[in-house]
């Protein structure tokens, strides 16, 4: 008989920390608070684990961003996946496949430059390509000065690449569950108790949970979970899209963003594309794709890959971001309520930030200090009008 | 999610022709401290259902106006010109 990856529990009625959110960012906060020894956890999933971004993002990762405190996070994080399949004893299917970022206009090219140099002085391995060499590595890119955005150079980052993204969750909710931590599956939190300025704990469809501590990571529904608790966020919640094709022979053996174009994709194993672009231009809690997306992604395209002109689309979904004006998260404590953690604002880069983002949350929720490489992602710098501009944080400008 | 927007001026048009351009929030005063201009420039409810929005119809007649739209279900929303914005129902 095979052997369940997690069990299914009853709700104590006290528990040191309480997660809401069974996303890959919560279970990974989980898996790491076990193995600091913290293991009277649970974390509480509305619907069921991975629903939200975690299994819907087209599963990119990479460390080539433009700030200090942005290319240190996400380096920390891209380490944290390399050993992850080995750590985890599940098969991740990571491959480090490099990532170009194309230019197709001056300014983009300089940015782009501008992001190579910042990796290399804090050793990220990234660098410029001309069009004759990005052209050496991806044969069926269209390089003549033809299409409305000529390519004119491309940032090269060899260590990006992608990941199963179902996987990494199952990996962490197995994990966490094997250091002592419960996943409850269909747990809705209602309402946020607090106590002369001190977490309580939760009220949920299944009965009333009291914690010491409270984390909410919940990404494109913070500001509703966070409501609760009268805490307002400086998020706005625009959902993203993203398709995925039918499997061709292997043709494309990197993954291809390009700013300009608003577009990325990449080819799984299985030989789909997986496809995506920017944000949709307004708010919304829904998750219906839209035709306007497919038109605008399938033209786009074509001006780099004319080769894909017959290919089939056989689904397309979105997920919901939750932006914050300076492209930067917050992982924080809320100093208006004792024991109130937020980890959220992952707008349209959350996935790759799932190690970094669980390892730092679990320092902090562990030890009550906020770790150094996540100071700067503080709740308090929207207060104090002290942002961390990370430009260069979503693949596609925003 | 794909939608209908109303144009006060144009009627029923594809939301395409449009761009969000942020929730309604009302501007602190000059002499407002710290605070409340960090909160007006940063903050929002975001919530899931109605608010108020400022929209323009940039591939109409470019106009601004208010709609107050259920960010769950977009095909429920009121549009009306700034001035008139206290004819909408809550804010």
């Amino acid at each position: 008989m095979t052997k369940k990856m997690w069990k299914q529990h009853d709700l104590k009625k006290h528990y040191d920390i309480v997660i809401i959110g069974g996303g890959a960012h919560g279970l990974a906060t989980a898996y790491y608070l076990s193995k600091m020894g913290v293991r009277d956890v649970a974390v509480l999933e509305a619907k069921y684990i991975g629903y939200g971004g975690s299994g819907r993002n087209t599963a990119i990762l990479r460390s080539n961003y433009r700030t200090e405190e942005g290319i240190r996070f996400y380096d920390q994080s891209i380490q944290l996946y390399e050993n992850l399949s080995q750590e985890l004893d599940f098969n991740l299917m990571f491959s480090q496949q490099g990532h170009f970022t194309l230019g197709h206009t001056e300014a983009s090219v300089s940015g782009l430059t501008t992001r190579a140099e910042n990796n290399k002085a804090l050793g990220v391995d990234s660098y410029m390509l001309d069009p004759i060499e990005i052209k050496k590595m991806l044969p069926e890119i269209d390089i003549s000065d033809h299409p409305r955005y000529p390519v004119l150079a491309a940032l090269y980052h060899p260590p990006g690449g992608i990941i199963r993204h179902d996987a990494v969750v199952w990996g962490y909710a197995r994990g966490a569950e094997q250091g002592g931590v419960e996943i409850h599956n269909l747990t809705t939190v209602g309402e946020i108790r607090t106590e002369k300025n001190k977490i309580k704990g939760v009220q949920t469809n299944r009965g009333f949970v009291s914690c010491n501590k409270l984390i909410s990571v919940v990404a494109g529904w913070s500001s509703d979970v966070c409501a609760m608790a009268g805490i307002e966020l400086p998020f706005v919640t625009h959902p993203l899209q993203a398709l995925v094709t039918e499997s061709y022979k292997p043709w494309l053996h990197h993954v291809v963003v390009s700013s300009n174009l608003h577009i990325y994709l990449s080819q799984t194993d299985r030989g789909e594309l997986v496809c995506g672009g920017g944000i949709d231009g307004y708010p919304h809690y829904g998750m219906r794709s839209t035709l306007a997306f497919l038109e605008t992604y399938a033209a786009h395209v074509l001006e780099l890959f004319p080769v894909l002109h017959n290919v089939k689309v056989q689904r397309q979904w979105a997920g919901l971001c939750d932006m914050t004006p300076d492209y930067s998260p917050i992982i924080s404590p809320i100093d208006e309520i004792e024991g109130f953690y937020v980890n959220g604002g992952w707008g349209t880069y959350g996935f790759k930030a799932s190690p970094a983002s669980g390892y730092n949350s679990a320092q902090m929720l562990a030890q009550g200090k906020v770790p150094a490489n996540i100071a700067p992602f503080s709740y308090n710098r929207f207060r104090e009008n002290r942002l961390v501009g990370e430009k260069a944080a979503a693949s596609v400008s925003n | 999610m794909s939608f209908m927007l109303t144009c006060p001026n144009c009627g029923k048009r594809q939301v395409g022709e449009f761009t969000f351009r942020g929730y309604f929030k009302s501007r602190p005063q000059q002499s407002d401290d710290f605070a409340s201009w960090t909160s007006y420039v940063y903050f929002n409810k975001n919530k899931i259902g109605k608010q108020w929005e400022w929209w323009n119809h940039a591939s109409g007649c470019q106009r601004w106006f208010i709609v107050d739209r259920d960010s769950a279900k977009s095909t429920d929303h009121q549009s009306v010109w700034f001035e008139n914005r206290k004819t909408l129902e809550h804010e």
